[in-house]
């Protein structure tokens, strides 16, 4: 009796699993773990992971059950162009560190979540895009004039996040007379400057906009505008892809009915921040 | 990722500052070790001292700091008691920072210092607690000079686990802008995805380096200092 409900309850566990991991659907949210075994090649009409940051406000954002932000939108046009709807797409939380990692591993079909191209990457992952330049800024308080760019950086404190680029290029180009706090995310960086005691935060510009478009800190802090580095923002895509020419065309489509200028509008232009206009939208890079 | 394993490891260790993040979370258990101790001592003795509230209040901190978890005592330190209320420990910037770590390391590993101490209380037969006030000392002194000198002998392999676990958690310092091993990491990956396995495994191995060594020497103490009875 007792050996006949276990295996009952496991089969029906194993059912529950089932209907989980092939369904996807409205509740995205949990499913990280699900998709590690089951790659089913992409574009097979079934379902698309699709890989965003779930911590960045303006970019990737977890709102409860929805997902926000101009890289989301920008990965929901890709994906509709390559034949998914909505609820085909299953959002999965790509950080920074692991984003190379599941894209090898198939844990992801693709990856939106402000992920520089590089020649170090290129070696391991494929890029389709670029579908934004954005460059490295800084984030001051509302209030502050004496900052223009990171020259004024002089005997002030700055903070990034551990390990990112942007400290890195601080440490190695302007380090000598700042103060460089690192911290595990940038809300912590924001927390820091709103309460003082940090002068200015650094990262990309765009990045900085999301998180001043936020409604906790608007009025509060601004972006200085005057990027100093070039970042091109490509779509991750599993090593010898061949979605690439897909998504260049769809990037391509997208910037050319407008679509780009208003999901990006939609999403950091409450902070006053402004693409540059020398490098924005664009042109995808042709495909390798 | 064709050239060898030894070439991507040597790449790697004449790119990044691996022995110097090595470094700093060695220092970094070395003082939050000593504050641990020193403070967890005198939570041992509150938590078995005759006096009422002192018992209470050791137990409290225990309980409350041996809950919390590690990351939020070392963001408190660096965002709360630096970042709001504007403490610094020292004038410069870094070592501000290593500083605030080490206290939050400190506070937090006193909790597990403590409890293992009056483990090692335990190990003393209370005919010897009785003895000690026979002969007229008080609660100070048959502390000082009969029961903590066997509790600490007792307490050697427990203290060693904490120990462990403190080089461990050191790591938990990135949250406070210490560089070190965690954070050198996310460096190294960020700059080199293409050799994300060694750079794994180059810490993994770091670690056991680091710890297999304490984990044999206080086993090895444990035999030794045990009071024969």
């Amino acid at each position: 009796m007792r050996a006949r409900l276990a295996l009952a309850m496991t089969a029906a566990a194993t059912l529950t699993l089932a209907a989980c991991s092939s369904g996807g659907g409205s509740d995205a949210g949990a499913d990280e773990t699900t998709g590690a075994g089951s790659s089913e090649g992409s574009g097979g009409g079934e379902s698309i992971r699709i890989g965003i940051k779930f911590d960045q406000p303006g970019l990737g954002y977890q709102d409860g059950s929805e997902y926000t932000g101009f890289d989301v939108d920008v990965a929901r046009y890709v994906a509709e162009q390559l034949g998914y709807a909505e609820d085909q797409i299953e959002w999965v939380q790509a950080p920074s560190a692991q984003r190379e990692t599941m894209l090898q591993t198939g844990q992801v079909d693709m990856i939106f979540a402000t992920y520089s191209i590089t020649d170090t990457r290129k070696e391991v992952v494929s890029f389709a895009g670029p579908y934004f330049v954005a460059g490295q800024d800084l984030l001051v308080a509302a209030d502050d004039d004496s900052i223009s760019g990171p020259e004024d950086l002089e005997g002030k404190n700055l903070c990034s996040v551990t390990g990112s680029t942007s400290a890195q290029r601080i440490k190695d180009e302007y380090a000598t007379g700042t103060n460089l706090l690192e911290q595990p995310g940038y809300a912590e960086c924001v927390t820091a400057l709103t309460a003082g005691q940090v002068d200015a935060v650094t990262t990309d510009d765009i990045i900085l906009a999301g998180l001043a478009a936020q409604p906790a800190n608007e009025g509060k802090v601004k972006v200085v505008g005057n990027p100093f580095s070039e970042e091109n923002y490509g779509v991750g895509l599993p090593l010898d892809s061949d979605q690439c020419e897909a998504v260049n065309e769809a990037i391509t489509t997208m910037i050319e009915d407008g679509s780009w200028e208003q999901i990006l509008e939609d999403n950091v232009g409450a902070s006053g921040y402004s693409a540059n206009e020398e490098l924005n939208p664009p042109t995808p890079a042709a495909c390798a | 990722m064709d050239d060898g394993y030894l070439a991507q490891f040597s790449s790697l260790f004449s790119q990044f500052d691996v022995l110097g993040a090595f470094g700093t979370n060695l220092a970094l258990t070395f003082f939050a070790a000593i504050g641990s101790l020193a403070i967890g001592t005198v939570l041992a003795v509150m938590r078995i001292s005759p006096v009422p509230s002192l018992r209470w209040a050791g137990g409290t901190y225990v309980t409350f700091l041996r809950n919390t978890p590690l990351t939020i005592i070392i963001v408190f330190c660096a965002l709360g008691l630096w970042g709001q209320l504007g403490i610094t420990l020292s004038s410069d910037f870094q070592t501000n920072f290593f500083r605030l770590a080490v206290l939050g390391l400190a506070v937090y590993h006193a909790a597990f210092v403590c409890e293992a101490l009056r483990s090692g209380v335990n190990t003393v037969p209370v005919g010897q607690a009785e003895a000690a006030r026979a002969i007229g000392l008080g609660f100070g002194q048959s502390a000082r000079l009969v029961i903590l000198p066997q509790a600490f002998r007792g307490a050697v392999a427990p203290l060693g686990n904490v120990l462990i676990a403190l080089i461990k958690n050191s790591t938990v310092a990135a949250a406070a802008s210490v560089p070190e091993t965690s954070g050198l990491m996310r460096t190294m990956i960020e700059n080199r995805p293409d050799v994300i396995l060694a750079i794994f495994a180059t810490f993994a191995l770091g670690y056991v380096v680091v710890v297999v060594p304490v984990g044999l020497a206080t086993t090895a103490l444990s035999r030794r200092l045990s009071v024969a009875r």
